[in-house]
């Protein structure tokens, strides 16, 4: 193997497939607290120009379904994790990506989080800190179980280790 | 990295007593300082009751004022602290007491600052740094020590001796030895380097400490600033002169008074600065005209070091020297400064302080590895784009507003100027491996080399954005605990930046490699 072909393949375990709806659904939330207000001043506006309101409407719609159908897929593509005995690896973003590495002997936290949107789904997210503020590997949307079992096995992993290089 | 924090009780038992107060001097300087957090109130007390309104909140102000002054002395009587051999307690709080525990080995850096009011009293304000800087009410806050004792415990706190049996036993008889050991003198203020201070633009800060002071005037004590003559007189002569000779006439003044005030603030900083290297293994910083500040790093917690050269500093050839160190976050709140190891001198001073800091002069001068054409060409674009937007905003503005079309022609500008700039910004790129350093370089308004130990970078980020997938770019990211949390290797070929990462940190990236 030759310098100039060495390339990082991707993590090896894509997340859960509910995780789409649950980026989908996420994202919903967005739209809708950006669209309502518009909504609500279309109603209120007694003015006769409907036309401004349409267009802009049309124009937020088409935009909102192409990002609601377009993003979840995309994600799921990208979004991937590994954990070995050496070191935590994530792939994570949609337009712009991002591939964080993190060694096991510098880890200094594991968290798992449900939020009220996650529950729906029955999925969790597991996120890895280590000393630096710029570091956290955070996985989206792991099976609850899953995401239960990755906390057990990392922190029994960083456990057997020392030094966090502060 | 956790600073314990709890009630008397969690406290370990370690001496019986041993508890210590602050200077009772202080109790003449905390009752000024919180009148100093109330000037403004009282500003408008007088001028309200002169104008005759808002007589009540004048009251109400003058309450607060007083009752300021019993807070501060409250502070004294309810401040206590110990230095036992494993840790240092803070008991503060009336109502609620609270016992501030720092493990000493937690100790990153150590803080002796003294403001004109300390300094006319003999005291000065000794902050201990764990490293938690990102956290308010972090480490711990000993305002008001006798400047005597406050050296003490500077010295108790961090060079205490080395752990091997030939070092003599620890508490504070010591303290008359270290004052003998060695201590070797890296750097000090040349006056010459004053000349660096109009460079530096922090005149510009003081503009707008001044405006926003002004308009706190203004708000809290009812001035018209139109009815005031010398105001109001510039102001009429600038709107009866034509705009191009009023807007010379504002930049001129602008300028003027940065340099002045840059000039000023270059001085009152960095006074008698002196930078020295003791032989327990800590880096000393002392500066300041009015205010006097000594910092004192410790060297295993540095991790590198950060050559800054400002687009206007790099003109006439200066540069200065920040530390990249655990536990020290560059500009933060009450460390803010605190991680400056030169300020800005001659380029040739700074690359010489910068090698003998980190024990090795090569990765400060060694020539840097390019990230080639496509990153250059991505400067370019980005400069344009951000140049296009700009203009055609401008046009936006003439086509609705009617302003002159003169206005169009100077946003034109903008054009060269963003390729100047980006040429800058493609010739700053570059990186290296060397020795067990990561050298990486960029920017052009602000150009920085930072220079980070191998081992410290705890984890790779190596992000691409749209554009620099079509292209093959990444940018990689080392995270560390230190400084800036992150140094980036911005638009690298891909390959290289897993050649990079893998030499800096053997090992991790092999088990996620392809093929």
């Amino acid at each position: 193997m030759t310098a100039d072909v060495v390339r990082l393949r991707p993590p090896m375990h894509r997340v859960n497939p509910r995780a789409r709806w649950y980026w989908a659904a996420r994202a919903a939330v967005l739209w809708i607290v950006l669209l309502v207000p518009q909504v609500i001043w279309w109603v209120a506006d007694s003015g006769e120009a409907e036309l401004p309101h349409v267009l802009v409407g049309v124009a937020w719609a088409v935009l909102a379904a192409v990002h609601l159908i377009v993003m979840p897929q995309w994600r799921y593509r990208v979004h991937r994790w590994e954990a070995t005995d050496t070191a935590v690896y994530t792939q994570t973003g949609w337009l712009s990506q991002e591939r964080r590495i993190a060694p096991i002997s510098r880890v200094q936290t594991v968290d798992s989080e449900r939020g009220p949107i996650e529950q729906l789904f029955k999925l969790a997210n597991v996120t890895v800190t280590t000393a630096s503020a710029a570091g956290p590997l955070k996985i989206d949307g792991l099976a609850a179980k899953d995401a239960e079992q990755l906390v057990a096995d990392l922190t029994t992993r960083v456990g057997h280790t020392l030094g966090d290089a502060t | 990295m956790t600073t314990a924090v709890g009630r008397p009780t969690d406290a370990p038992a370690d001496t019986g007593d041993g508890w210590r107060r602050l200077s009772p001097r202080m109790l003449a300087v905390h009752p000024v300082m919180e009148l100093r957090r109330l000037v403004f109130p009282l500003i408008a007390v007088v001028l309200g009751l002169r104008s005759g309104n808002s007589g009540e909140g004048g009251w109400w102000a003058l309450g607060i004022g007083g009752l300021g002054i019993v807070v501060g002395f409250l502070r004294y009587f309810t401040t206590s602290f110990r230095i036992t051999p494993t840790h240092v307690q803070v008991r503060r709080g009336l109502l609620r007491r609270r016992t501030l525990t720092v493990p000493r080995d937690r100790i990153r850096t150590v803080d002796v600052t003294s403001n004109l009011l300390h300094r006319i009293f003999g005291l000065a304000r000794v902050t201990v740094g764990t490293g938690q800087t990102d956290k308010k009410n972090d480490g711990v806050k000993l305002d008001g020590l006798s400047a005597a004792a406050a050296e003490n415990l500077h010295r108790e706190l961090l060079h205490r001796p080395a752990p091997g049996p030939a070092a003599p036993a620890g508490g504070p008889a010591p303290a008359a030895t270290a004052e003998d050991a060695p201590e070797s003198v890296l750097a000090t203020l040349a006056p010459a380097w004053i000349r660096f201070g109009p460079f530096t633009l922090s005149g510009l800060v003081a503009i707008g400490v001044l405006f926003g002071l002004g308009s706190r005037l203004v708000n809290e004590g009812h001035v018209d600033l139109a009815d005031v003559g010398v105001v109001h007189d510039s102001l009429d002569y600038l709107r009866d002169a034509p705009l191009p000779v009023a807007i010379a006439l504002v930049t001129a003044a602008v300028i003027v008074f940065t340099v002045l005030a840059s000039t000023i603030g270059y001085v009152l900083t960095f006074w008698n600065f002196r930078l020295s290297r003791h032989r327990s293994g800590t880096l000393h910083v002392r500066r300041g005209l009015l205010t006097t500040r000594s910092t004192t790093i410790e060297e295993r917690r540095l991790r590198g070091v950060e050559l800054s050269e400002p687009l206007l500093l790099r003109s006439v050839r200066g540069a200065k020297v920040l530390a990249i160190a655990t536990g020290l976050r560059v500009g933060r709140g009450a460390d803010r400064g605190g991680s400056i190891l030169l300020p800005p001198a001659p380029r040739a001073v700074a690359v010489r302080v910068a090698g003998t800091i980190i024990d090795d002069p090569e990765p400060i001068t060694v020539a840097l590895v390019g990230h080639g054409p496509q990153a250059a060409r991505r400067r370019f674009t980005r400069a344009a784009s951000v140049s296009t937007i700009l203009i055609l905003l401008v046009l936006l503005a003439v086509l609705l507003t009617g302003t002159s079309w003169w206005t169009f022609g100077a946003a034109l500008l903008l054009l060269p100027l963003g390729a100047l700039l980006a040429a800058d910004r493609a010739a700053s790129l570059g990186h290296a491996l060397t020795g067990n350093w990561l050298v990486s370089r960029y920017g052009s308004l602000v150009r920085r080399r930072h220079v980070l130990q191998n081992d410290a970078v705890i984890g790779w980020n190596l992000t691409t954005s749209m554009f620099q997938r079509r292209v093959g770019l990444t940018t990689l990211i080392a995270t560390t605990a230190g400084g800036r949390q992150q140094y980036a290797v911005p638009d690298v070929p891909e390959a290289e930046a897993i050649r990079v990462a893998r030499a800096a940190v053997p090992g991790l990236l092999d088990q996620f490699l392809a093929g």
